[in-house]
């Protein structure tokens, strides 16, 4: 769904989930500011083979769901999708929640990089725990915000969390997501080259790497269940886990990290596990 | 009314030739290759095709295929 | 009396006298206009408006899709993706709602999309006020949208109607402008009518079959033209205004001129309380004083034109300020008259015909350059 010789740097997860696009019927977009706008294009060109509707920040699932309501209205077929980073998430989130509490008959993908990269890197709420950003220098002493499990609490039509570092099982869940009604929610786990500080070539790697080490869990929560995937089946168990050290270690934005500091992050992760268990009934 | 300045068209490279970003060029060699095809399902590109060749006007040298080859059937080389 | 309307009402182009406030004038115009999409937050005093709305789709009075949003950024954002598919759309809010929706204002604009927004004029905090004065509108100025604001629930009901033809004929969202609760709240006669305005037509809508994007990255003068070419047409829609007006019920066009003709002093105005001042100028011109008053209709396009025609002493009477000074005051003055100004009624203060005859008399008696009247 984009063609070659776009805007997006060098090993760049969000173009990568833009090629899985294909897996979805009558696509409209709808990209508010962030990576994804430079992304799909500067005027007077497109990267993008289906149609794109620039928004502002928070507009984003407001604009869909306008779209979609015409689009019944009139007869025509389309799965409009409201495509965001998690900044737009963030400054979006009352418009995204009224969005998923109106089950808005509409496809919502966040793309989550983990920071305000667009700007140039500055923290966001989905920003790892002590992660080093251009306003985090210390690393973020905040919360990390899950937002698919929020968007479980909101009884979305289908929720599901993926990853670049997988695409089969993306395509998977945009395919599913396209043939479903109703308010559908994939949250896309996005390793980013510039922004985290790792080589360009580690884009998958990190991102299985952070799935292995149960940093990111991979589920899909649709008829009021919530189910493990694909190869995130596996990291349920934390004995099949590889160390948290291990996917930490390799990205330039959690140098600064002791030992310690990497205990307290799997204890973090561990109270993350324990609330996607409580959804869970695997 | 004049749309032009609102609406932008699709375009195959839409920024230019993007492979003069390129410091290293991913090379296939053929003999160790499969044609698994999984550099093509990860290319964030999408500039390698189903024969597995590359398409360089475009391709911007990040170097995913090489890490993501099991048959470790491409190298980079330097530009 | 929905269902009067409905068996020997506008339909079959009979014309229908019922008891509206200016709210329900409006909500009886979009009824009559039939749009696809509506989206709004409740917000005093516009709120009777959309219940009113909410209420006929429930009845099946209206068929539209009535989407309730979290905020009034999102009511603008709904109906800003609803248009963008061709879809005819409404919203209304006041004060705070218009704030908070200011970006997708500029958006919708910008995106060259045919709307249509009511705004039951409100004071912006703080402090907090619910009552009427036009704070709130003139924030739309620089927008780039068409901006109407009428004196009567008639007016409301006949330029609402305008708002969709002339919107969807120029590419340019509409907003109508009515008074908080002296228009919104209050019930005149009002004629119910349809003037049968054409179906939807837009500059362009997008759909899936389509291969391009809207609203790219633009840099240079690409932009700089998009942004030209708005206020070209912006410009020109004057004209589309004032050819429509005999089909929207004569109301003059750009501006109404009342007992102007012989005056050696003119008031200019907008809104509702130009029923008082006309009754002020009633009493001053039966007093011997030769008085009359330019209603601006519209604050966008700006009537330039009329104001620049005007002779004799200028007063210009604001219920919003920029500065020190009356927007409509530092508008005026930019047409090269010298007005005086007097700034009054914010927040909903009061003004009456007592007080119009004070003011007006204080003006012509040369009592005033610009003040605040408290």
């Amino acid at each position: 769904m984009i063609l070659p010789g776009n805007t997006s740097c060098q090993g760049c997860p969000i173009s990568l989930a833009m090629r899985c696009l294909d897996e979805i019927e009558n696509p409209v977009l709808v990209i508010p500011a962030g990576c994804s706008t430079v992304v799909a294009g500067l005027h007077p060109n497109s990267a993008m083979k289906i149609p794109v509707i620039h928004v502002p920040f928070a507009s984003t699932n407001a604009v869909a769901c306008g779209l979609k309501e015409a689009y019944k209205r009139l007869g025509v077929e389309a799965n409009v999708i409201a495509w965001m980073g998690d900044g737009a998430a963030d400054i979006g989130f009352a418009t995204l929640s009224a969005s998923a509490a109106r089950r808005d008959d509409i496809i919502t993908v966040v793309v989550d990089n983990e920071a305000y990269m667009n700007t140039g890197t500055q923290a966001s709420l989905s920003t790892f725990w002590k992660a080093k950003t251009t306003t985090s220098p210390l690393g973020k002493g905040d919360e990390k915000r899950d937002l698919a499990l929020i968007m479980i609490a909101h009884r979305a039509d289908y929720v599901a969390t993926a990853t670049v570092g997988y695409v089969e099982d993306l395509r998977r869940k945009f395919r599913r997501a396209g043939e479903l009604k109703g308010f559908r929610f994939i949250h896309i786990h996005c390793p980013c080259p510039p922004g985290w500080r790792f080589p360009s070539e580690k884009t998958i790697e990190i991102a299985r790497k952070a799935v292995a080490s149960g940093a990111w869990a991979l589920f899909e929560y649709y008829n009021g269940k919530l189910r493990f995937s694909g190869v995130g089946k596996r990291y349920v168990d934390k004995g099949n886990r590889i160390s948290l050290a291990d996917y930490l270690r390799s990205q330039g934005r959690f140098e600064h990290l002791s030992d310690e500091d990497i205990n307290e992050l799997e204890n973090a992760i561990e109270k993350e596990w324990e609330i996607i268990r409580k959804f869970s009934n695997d | 009314m004049d749309l032009e300045p609102l609406i932008s068209r699709t375009k195959l490279g839409a920024a230019g030739e993007t492979g003069s970003w390129r410091n290293y060029r991913p090379v296939v060699k053929r003999e160790l290759c499969n044609v698994c095809k999984t550099c093509l399902s990860y290319c964030p590109e999408g500039v390698i095709n189903e024969m597995i060749e590359i398409d360089y006007r475009f391709c911007k040298g990040c170097g995913i295929c090489k890490e993501i080859c099991k048959q470790k059937a491409i190298e980079m080389v330097p530009e | 009396m929905q269902g009067d309307l409905q068996t020997k009402g506008h339909r079959d182009g009979t014309r229908v006298r019922v008891l509206l406030t200016s709210n329900e004038a409006i909500a009886e115009a979009v009824r009559i206009a039939e749009p696809e999409v509506i989206a709004a937050y409740p917000i005093t005093p516009q709120s009777p408006i959309v219940e009113r709305l909410a209420e006929m789709i429930a009845s099946g009075d209206l068929r539209a899709s009535f989407v309730r949003v979290e905020s009034e950024h999102s009511a603008m954002a709904v109906i800003h993706g609803a248009a963008t598919a061709g879809a005819r759309v409404f919203t209304a809010t006041s004060s705070h709602g218009l704030a908070y929706m200011y970006e997708m204002c500029w958006w919708i604009a910008g995106s060259r999309l045919p709307a249509v927004m009511a705004v039951a004029t409100r004071s912006i905090g703080a402090p907090w006020n619910i009552h009427g004065d036009h704070t709130d509108i003139v924030l739309l100025r620089d927008t780039g949208w068409i901006i109407g604001m009428a004196e009567t629930a008639q007016e409301a009901f006949d330029m609402t109607l305008q708002a969709f033809f002339v919107s969807e004929e120029v590419n340019i969202p509409f907003a109508v402008g009515i008074d908080a609760f002296t228009m919104s709240h209050t019930a005149e006669v009002v004629e119910i009518w349809n003037p049968k305005i054409p179906e939807r037509r837009q500059a362009y809508r997008v759909l899936p079959t389509d291969r391009f994007a809207v609203n790219a990255v633009t840099m240079g003068k690409a932009r700089m033209k998009a942004r030209y070419d708005l206020a070209v047409d912006l410009e020109n829609s004057a004209k589309i205004i004032e050819k429509s007006d005999a089909e929207f019920g004569n109301h003059g066009g750009l501006v109404e001129k009342y007992r102007l003709d012989d005056a050696d002093y003119v008031v200019v105005m907008m809104g509702g309380w130009c029923g008082d001042a006309k009754d002020a100028i009633d009493v001053l011109r039966g007093e011997g004083y030769k008085i009359g008053l330019l209603r601006l209709r519209f604050l966008r396009p700006f009537p330039k034109k009329a104001v620049k025609e005007l002779s004799g002493e200028v007063l210009v009477v604001d219920k919003g300020n920029s500065d020190i000074r009356g927007v409509l005051g530092i508008e005026v003055s930019s047409c090269g008259i010298e007005a005086k100004n007097v700034v009054a009624g914010i927040g909903g203060v009061d003004v009456g015909v007592e007080d119009f005859c004070r003011i007006f008399k204080n003006f012509v008696e040369g009592r005033i350059e610009l003040e605040w009247y408290l």
